[in-house]
């Protein structure tokens, strides 16, 4: 057994761990509810954008006339894209690690063709520059708040790729924000502009200035859109995960320098036993 | 009669949000356009400039910048690029936007640094002059 000693010492050093993992679960936890404040506060203006593009499909679209809208069309997949989003750190439980390998599979079962990948935060470019994948464009340090504005940077390089037809669909893999417990890694095809449904049927709308002006300004937004919530959701996703990692950290951290504890006055106890027996066996031997 | 429902969504918030209202006034992409009750579906582009929204005796006007407008069944949404109440307008900082695009248009020599700087010119530009433009006590349309 070690001396009491350094059993004392482990001891410290494990209680400044579970201080530091303690402060961090706090920074944590605080920065995600702002995170998860965003996620909420962005929703409504996908969600309207949505609706806005259901209503304006609702309407009858012949094959040329959807031809003026390349965003749209569907084309064979010959060349993927994947837009992989990750945090830029790391301290996340198997957040990152399950991130990845969702990314990884992506690229070899689903895509069915070669994949061009854009990297959205460290982890994933770094993943992705190490196992030597086709990477066209890499965007980091987004930080915590991303304005709609940060991601229309990434949204036009997929965009142009797409139109210039460097690739015939893009996907995105993201950490589906689900609740602080939960994140799920997720793909969503952004590209080709998968239309939704509509409430309404065939409305007749008054466009202004004309419907392709209006579908040629609005379908890139919702490209942007799509992009944002990802972003925002990956956000939210990395605090939680890590205030839960850190929390368990903690929880680890005091359960061993209890068990230490126990080991260092059992440790110490015999320490003391021993010191008695030989001045016992001193005097004993004293005495005869 | 009927009412409006009038939402204004930016990327990053509500803006607005009122189902009381009887008017709105908004910079279309073709020019100004009112939008009362009943009216017919209609989807526009927006300009930069004033959105005035009547409800009940009050009016507010908010500064909208780019974005899009859709009317269908008695409901406006509004999805602006950037959208604030004018009383909300920071006239500091939009002085200090407008002189550093000034700033920067007078040294830019990359087409993509001008265009945005044009862009942050023409948005202080807009707030300045809607957060000075004088106001009735009442809400109701300021002469001039």
């Amino acid at each position: 057994m070690a001396s009491p000693r350094e059993i004392r010492r482990r001891i410290r050093s494990v209680r400044n761990m579970s201080q530091i993992t303690r402060a961090m679960e706090m920074v944590a936890a605080s920065k995600m509810r702002r995170a998860q404040d965003r996620v909420t506060a962005s929703r409504p203006y996908s969600e309207r954008l949505r609706e806005f593009i259901a209503d304006l499909s609702s309407q009858k679209m012949d094959a040329e006339e959807l031809s003026r809208f390349p965003l749209l069309a569907e084309r064979p997949v010959k060349t993927a894209g994947m837009i992989l989003i990750t945090p830029d750190r790391g301290l996340t439980g198997a957040l990152n690690g399950n991130l990845l390998r969702r990314g990884a599979q992506f690229i070899r079962d689903e895509a069915d063709a070669p994949v061009k990948v854009i990297a959205v935060g460290k982890k994933g470019r770094d993943f992705m520059a190490r196992t030597g994948q086709d990477m066209i464009a890499d965007f980091i340090g987004m930080g915590d708040a991303p304005l709609l504005d940060d991601v229309r940077p990434i949204a036009t390089i997929a965009i142009d790729e797409f139109l210039s037809g460097g690739v015939d669909a893009v996907h995105m893999v993201y950490p589906k924000f689900v609740n602080t417990l939960t994140q799920q890694p997720s793909v969503v095809q952004i590209l080709p502009i998968e239309r939704p449904e509509s409430q309404y049927e065939d409305v007749d709308y008054i466009f202004e200035p004309d419907p392709t002006a209006v579908l040629q300004e609005i379908l890139p937004r919702y490209v942007e859109v799509l992009l944002y919530q990802g972003l925002l959701e990956t956000v939210a996703s990395f605090y939680s995960a890590q205030m839960v990692a850190m929390r368990n950290a903690t929880d680890n951290a005091k359960e061993l320098s209890s068990e230490l504890e126990l080991s260092y006055n059992k440790a110490r106890q015999a320490q003391i036993t021993n010191e008695v027996a030989e001045i016992a066996a001193g005097a004993n031997a004293f005495r005869t | 009669m009927a009412n409006l429902s009038v939402e204004i969504v930016t990327g990053e918030r509500v803006v607005y949000q009122n189902d009381q209202v009887s008017m709105v006034v908004a910079p279309g992409a073709e020019g100004s356009l009112g939008i009362l009750p009943s009216h017919a579906p209609l989807v526009s582009l927006l300009q930069e400039g004033e959105l005035r929204i009547k409800s009940g005796g009050s009016e507010e006007a908010l500064a909208v910048h780019g974005g899009f407008l859709e009317v269908i069944n008695n409901k406006v949404v509004v999805l602006a690029d950037t959208a604030e109440r004018i009383s909300e307008i920071d006239i500091e900082r939009a002085e200090v936007a407008r002189a550093s695009a000034e700033e920067t248009l007078r040294n830019a020599k990359d087409s993509v640094d001008i265009a945005e700087a044009e862009a942050a010119l023409r948005r202080a530009a807009i707030r300045l002059r809607l957060a000075r433009k004088p106001r009735g006590q009442s809400g109701g349309r300021p002469p001039g």
